[in-house]
């Protein structure tokens, strides 16, 4: 395979095709055509309100794809995120019951987050266990005790002051969510692209035995990401049990799919060492618009699924091709 | 590179804006003039619900400058629903019928439909009452258990033996159901039936084929089993069919026709019954109709007018409740085996 890699060396001239096949510039047109279509389709997609609101369906699975961004570019994967989510949830779920306030609920997620994260970090780089293997596991094992606690009940006793996390608007009727997520964007951004820290994640990716032999930490910098990781998950589990009230063991079911697949069409290499921040930002926003508009014009889930997937697809596809056409 | 991203950047906000802004100038609210009202099922793919929907529309057709928006989520959960709400009132439906993967999850989501007006009732499960003005129950259990003894009695001519199949012996549904059963046989008119035992099948066919069979050499004189639950009634009638105890044992409950379709024409089965779906979603049609028009509040004691359904009376809490389960046999069941 002759990947671009994210590069290191020494700057070529930047040539248009060059501009132009830049996967964030792809995304970026793609993105238009998705907002036009829409907006021609349907008279109700191209309404300040309604496209704020709409960005409570993917600010969750957005902020945790952030997270996920570094952990895909240093070769990893953590399938068990949806997973934390229900266990923090469950948790917090169980606090409200005892009586816990707003404060102590929102420690208990992040707290839960944190712990599942480390714990996935520990077991993968202590062991030296596939990170697929290791969080495949927890997968499983995380949303089985949210099953064990909650069987087919529901936790709904949470105080009132909770709502606010998931439910409020800023100013101009902006989502809290979705500021957290832009905020969160900006300092994952500037951390992987203008740091030593995220030029050691990328020579992580590139090369992992390179970069041990480099003096970097490697394990060291694979456990922090993974508790970053469940961090993230324990946050979003904050906002979404404070924006749904409730809690269930089939909470975020399936999520950590969608969260990977914002990050894979973010241009974030599966193999690890490349991608963007700014990518995984302008996909978000591809998927949001596109679900969005879908769901704006009634067509099923089911239906909406397979449109996400080809778009996943012919998306990666079409550079290559394009690329491997420019090349003959 | 850095400034190639930073260009990047600058490029995407350009085209963000310019998108945003030239769109929005061919602004949006088209008169509606149309009444929507939308169907919000637990999942897509489910033929009960496929049913309301038909009762939906035939509503809609009768009312006219109705239109019926059918949607689900792929999985049953609340998150998917949410997701369904928050983009029918970007759609400004008039109202919004809900059968609620949670009881109360989705309560914040429907509270912010109705503070902009949209009518908000739900039908087969429901959401707590601050969250919905109006639930339509399809039946209730003192009318389930009944309509099943009644039926055991005219399938056994008034007299003999019985049974009672059920799931497992946890399920709250059933539970009741049964105790609604007793009650129901308490009446003089019942004395010369016995029921002699409940048996459990756990909702598995093979479970409860082989309970069935266990019945029949426990019971010899066995004239009906009773099976409240659509799986139990299905595997109950196999047995009586394999073990040619057809015309000697009569198996009744609740079940769906699609699936009992060849145990009522084998005759191991008289009747069944089931709550009726079409009239579900045609009661709840016309009660969100009747909210929309502003003709009724939807509080306790109201009388909403429902069509060939006459007027259906809002109960404590804003529960409505459907007349008793709808009864198949031999005349209808094969129309209705192609709906549900």
């Amino acid at each position: 395979m002759t990947s671009l890699r994210y590069e290191v060396a020494d700057r070529r001239k930047a040539a248009a095709a060059d501009f132009w096949l830049r996967w964030e510039v792809l995304l970026l047109v793609l993105l238009g055509i998705v907002m036009l279509v829409n907006s021609r389709l349907s008279p109700w997609f191209l309404d300040y309100y309604n496209l704020l609101d709409s960005t409570f369906n993917f600010s969750e699975k957005a902020i945790m794809a952030l997270s996920m961004t570094l952990i895909i570019v240093t070769r990893d994967i953590d399938l068990s995120v949806a997973s934390i989510i229900a266990l923090a949830s469950v948790f917090m779920g169980l606090a409200a019951q005892a009586g816990a306030g707003v404060p102590l609920l929102v420690l208990i997620g992040l707290a839960t987050g944190l712990l599942a994260g480390f714990a996935n970090g520990a077991i993968i780089t202590r062991f030296q266990i596939p990170a697929i293997v290791v969080t495949i596991g927890t997968m499983s094992l995380f949303r089985g005790i949210a099953y064990v606690v909650l069987g087919d009940t529901a936790i709904t006793s949470y105080p009132a002051g909770f709502s606010w996390f998931g439910q409020s608007y800023l100013v101009w009727s902006i989502p809290f969510e979705f500021v957290l997520f832009l905020v969160l964007a900006a300092v994952f951004g500037f951390v992987l692209h203008f740091t030593t820290t995220g030029r050691r994640i990328y020579a992580i990716g590139n090369n992992p035995v390179a970069a041990r032999f480099s003096g970097i930490p490697v394990d060291r910098y694979r456990l922090v990401l993974f508790t970053l990781n469940g961090l993230m998950a324990g946050l979003a589990a904050v906002l979404l049990t404070s924006r749904i009230g409730s809690t269930r063991p089939n909470i975020a079911a399936g999520w950590e799919l969608e969260v990977i697949t914002m990050v894979v069409l973010g241009g974030v290499s599966i193999m690890g060492g490349s991608g963007t921040i700014s990518g995984v930002f302008i996909a978000v926003f591809v998927l949001g618009m596109m679900t969005f508009g879908l769901s704006l014009m009634n067509v099923p889930g089911i239906v909406m699924s397979v449109f996400v997937g080809v778009l996943l697809i012919a998306s990666i596809a079409v550079p290559i091709l394009i690329r491997r056409m420019l090349r003959r | 590179m850095r400034r190639l991203s930073s260009a990047v950047f600058r490029v995407a906000a350009a085209f963000l804006v310019a998108t945003i802004t030239v769109c929005g100038a061919a602004s949006i609210s088209q008169a509606q003039d149309k009444v929507r009202i939308a169907f919000l099922v637990k999942n897509l793919g489910n033929r009960f619900f496929d049913a309301v929907r038909d009762g939906g529309t035939e509503a809609a057709k009768e009312l006219g400058n109705v239109e019926i928006i059918y949607v689900g989520p792929t999985s049953a959960t609340a998150e998917g629903q949410i997701e369904i709400i928050n983009s029918l009132m970007a759609q400004r439906v008039n109202a919004i019928a809900i059968s609620a993967n949670d009881t109360n999850a989705l309560i914040p989501a429907t509270k912010r439909a109705m503070d902009r007006g949209i009518k908000v009732v739900s039908f087969d499960s429901a959401i707590a009452s601050e969250g919905r003005i109006i639930q339509v129950d399809p039946s209730e259990t003192k009318l389930i258990g009944a309509k099943q003894v009644q039926m055991m009695a005219d399938a056994m001519g008034g007299e003999g033996e019985f049974a009672i199949l059920s799931a497992a012996s946890t399920m709250t549904n059933q539970n009741n159901w049964i105790a609604a059963m007793k009650e129901e046989l308490k009446d003089p008119k019942y004395a010369k039936m016995k029921l002699v035992t409940t048996a459990y099948g756990d909702d598995q066919s093979d479970k409860s084929y082989r309970e069935t069979l266990g019945l029949f050499k426990s019971y010899p004189n066995l004239k009906g089993i009773i099976s409240p639950t659509s799986i139990g009634i299905v595997a109950a009638a196999k047995a009586v069919t394999d073990q040619n105890l057809v015309g000697k044992v009569y198996v009744t409950g609740l079940g769906l026709p699609s699936e009992m379709k060849a145990a009522v024409e084998a005759g191991a089965t008289k009747s069944f019954a089931i709550w009726n779906p079409i009239d579900l979603g045609y009661t709840t049609t016309q009660i969100a109709y009747n909210l929309i028009k502003g003709t009724v509040k939807g509080v306790p004691g109201d009388e909403v007018p429902a069509g060939r359904m006459g007027k259906v009376k809002v109960g404590p809490d804003g529960v409505v409740v459907m007349a008793e389960p709808f009864t198949f046999d031999k005349s209808n069941v094969a129309e209705y085996a192609k709906v549900f």
